[in-house]
């Protein structure tokens, strides 16, 4: 607005049953969130629409993370939700009834150049889940928040008389209200009771009731009741759907320095023909590591220079080039191994 | 702005407003002992007067509340309450109400033990007098049918189904707050034993109704308190409030038949300049040249292809305000429960869009919705039906 652009304010409607009241989590699809937008919009003075994307959310996001952890890896659902809803179900229909972008307060910056980076500020840095946009898409999208701290963002919202000033940041997966991702798994998927088995002995250390409540490089609540014989913790190491098994070992086994990912996006520019040097983040909030990046058809595969613990199947692989000006984002795959 | 959501609520009548606002300047609680008390009674009690005159009740017939989702909470749950200590627990309720009589009956079954029984409608929203007649027996408490569909338009024959309840010793409540002041509504002659009006659908205030309910008729309360409303009915009574509603329900059923003339000549007009621009635009309803089938004032159209909520925004863009007419929940849209009652298939309920016309209404609003709408539904039509 302040920048002379027409805007219209839409809530998404992502949940059937909305809850009445914040339950818990801190997420997006309460009424009283939808009442938040509302009236953040009556004070900006743009009209407000609730736009229903539960069934497609449902769909493509939901169902597609309850599949992902059935098949033993580790989906990220606001990295699909922007994929499909946001950036393709929402967009599509906006472009559709005349409009021109569709603009979420991501924390990313997106230049005339049309080249994403992350955002100034790197602890709030939302780059990671936008990275699986394509150019069609980035070029009908604008991050007015990409350029601003979460407190810069914080006091303008205060000076317009924005009630949302202090609410505070949404954490947690938004469709799962009680925070309690292995509940809700285990009521999708139902329980399924298989072994633990040591990577190294392939002793069977203890019981699990369905492996897909475990992520790899997970510590907490293996509950194997004995210690290693060295004494030291041990960590999930891979999942295998197949056997039902979740296969545990030490630390330094974790260490991964090869990523392979299928479902690549390429955003900046043409897609390199031979290895780049560059950096890879591996889940969101994670710090970026030095790699050799290579591209093949829809593969990508990254070496890491120093090798990284806990990669998981189903997270993505966001290449990045540093810039002074704010790291770029080169492309995305998904995560399919890592060795 | 062109507004044609007049069903939704209507601009306040000059007189009524006028008639709020002077009330409003004086002091006084309706129930009390003094000077002040027995002039702001008096007003009430004229009011109540005003109103029972022109809609052919007596005047303590006439139960002041806050609007009509109370008049109807209060007519289905006060009613069937009394009745059922007498082994009346059924319900029979019209399949298109507005969700003020549809929840409240719902409630009744998921918690008061009412066997809820809903009575079908044609494909033009009609209830069938036939369906009630099978419906009725010595178990039922109520009956509640609307006397007009605040979606599509269509008026119930009330009458007819008065009489059939009657016939069998069961009252019939009415929800007649979209048809007084646009048909002729007569609370002695039709038959019925409550009926409920409402302010702001006829040029009177927000917040202000009433429920005329027969002397005859018990009827539990909801709130308790002072008893101001025959005991009835509890609460300070809202004296500028009811001062201006009469003004507005006299007015409004004074000039009703004129009023409807003008309505139904502009809201043809209306079917027919739309039917000019988008010619595969399907008019949902009754038709409009059967006397009294429809209210003068509502137009409800199906635009195949498009979706209502896409429309309404675009010409909400123009300034023109219409309704897809459906209940809404946190601002989301279902599919409108009247019109899959009334046999459309869901994409069809989907993608309709609700014209309704007012005392303010001129040729200007229409001249802006035809000149709107042609680029909207191509628009739409291009955006398509989301799933």
């Amino acid at each position: 607005m302040a920048t002379g652009h027409d805007v219209t304010g839409v809530h998404l409607a992502l949940s059937k049953n909305a809850a009445t009241h914040r339950t818990g989590a801190r997420g997006c699809c309460t009424k009283e969130d939808a009442h938040d937008a509302r009236r953040a919009a009556d004070v900006l003075g743009i009209p407000f629409y609730v736009w229903d994307m539960a069934e497609r959310f449902h769909e493509d996001v939901i169902e597609d993370f309850v599949a992902e952890y059935a098949a033993g890896r580790t989906p990220n659902p606001c990295l699909r939700c922007n994929e499909k809803i946001k950036f393709a179900a929402v967009l599509d229909r906006a472009l559709a009834l005349g409009f021109d972008a569709v603009v979420t307060g991501h924390h990313a910056r997106l230049g005339a150049d049309g080249l994403l980076r992350r955002s100034v500020d790197l602890a709030k840095d939302q780059s990671y889940v936008l990275a699986v946009l394509n150019a069609e898409q980035l070029r009908h999208s604008m991050f007015p928040l990409g350029d601003s701290t979460k407190e810069q963002v914080r006091a303008e919202a205060h000076a317009r008389g924005l009630a949302v000033a202090d609410k505070p940041d949404s954490h947690d997966i938004c469709f799962i209200a009680d925070g309690d991702t292995q509940g809700f798994l285990r009521k999708h998927l139902g329980s399924e009771p298989g072994d633990i088995v040591d990577a190294g002995t392939g002793e069977v250390l203890g019981k699990h009731d369905g492996a897909f409540a475990y992520t790899v490089g997970q510590r907490k609540g293996l509950a194997l009741g004995r210690p290693a014989p060295d004494g030291r913790p041990r960590y999930v190491l891979s999942i295998t759907p197949v056997t039902n098994t979740v296969t545990v070992g030490p630390a330094e086994a974790l260490e991964v320095s090869q990523v392979d990912g299928t479902r690549t996006v390429w955003i900046a520019g043409e897609p390199p023909v031979g290895p780049i040097e560059c950096e890879v983040q591996l889940r969101a909030h994670g710090r970026p590591a030095p790699a050799v990046v290579e591209l093949g058809g829809s593969a990508m595969s990254a070496r890491l220079r120093r090798p990284e613990r806990g990669i998981a199947a189903g997270q993505a692989v966001v290449a990045y080039r540093p810039d002074p000006a704010g790291d770029i984002v080169l492309g995305s795959a998904t995560i399919t191994a890592a060795s | 702005m062109a507004y044609l959501d007049h069903a939704a609520t209507t601009p306040m009548l000059p007189e009524a407003l006028d008639a709020y606002v002077a009330t409003a300047r004086e002091v006084g609680n309706a129930s009390s002992l003094h000077g002040a008390g027995r002039a702001a009674r008096r007003r009430v009690e004229e009011s109540r007067e005003r109103i029972a005159a022109v809609l052919g009740a007596r005047p303590s017939e006439v139960i002041f509340t806050g609007g009509g989702t109370e008049s109807d909470n209060l007519a289905i749950k006060g009613v069937y309450w009394s009745r059922r200590p007498e082994g009346r627990t059924k319900v029979l309720v019209g399949a298109v109400e507005h969700h003020a009589v549809l929840d409240a009956v719902h409630w009744l079954g998921e918690h008061e033990g009412a066997d809820v029984v809903s009575l079908p409608v044609d494909h033009e929203g009609r209830v069938r007098p036939e369906a009630l007649a099978e419906a009725l027996d010595d178990t039922v408490a109520l009956v509640t049918v609307m006397w007009a569909n605040n979606e599509v338009g269509t008026v119930q024959p009330i009458a007819e189904l008065a009489a059939l309840a009657a016939a069998r010793g069961v009252p019939l409540h009415t929800d007649a707050v979209q048809a007084v002041g646009q048909v002729p509504v007569d609370y002695a002659a039709s038959g019925v034993a409550a009926l409920t009006v409402t302010g702001h659908k006829l040029g009177g205030p927000l917040g202000v109704g009433a429920l005329v309910l027969g002397r005859d008729v018990a009827c539990t309360p909801l709130l308790h308190g002072g008893g101001q409303e025959r005991d009835v009915r509890s609460g300070t009574l809202d004296v500028p409030g009811i001062v201006s509603f009469a003004v507005a329900v006299e007015h409004a059923v004074k000039h009703q038949e004129q009023h409807a003339q003008r309505l139904a000549a502009l809201r043809d007009e209306l079917i027919e300049r739309v039917r000019a621009v988008v010619p595969d635009a399907v008019l949902n309803g009754a038709p409009t040249d059967q006397p009294g089938a429809r209210l003068p004032g509502n137009a409800h159209f199906g635009f195949p292809g498009c979706e209502g909520d896409a429309l309404l925004l675009l010409l909400d863009a123009q300034d023109i305000a219409v309704s897809t007419g459906s209940a809404c929940s946190a601002g989301v849209a279902q599919p409108s429960h009247v019109l899959l009652q009334m046999g459309a298939d869901p994409l069809a309920a989907r993608s309709s869009l609700r014209f309704t016309l007012g005392h303010t209404t001129t040729r200007a609003d229409l001249d802006a919705l035809i000149t709107a709408l042609p680029a909207a539904v191509d628009r739409a039509r291009r955006a398509g039906m989301s799933r």
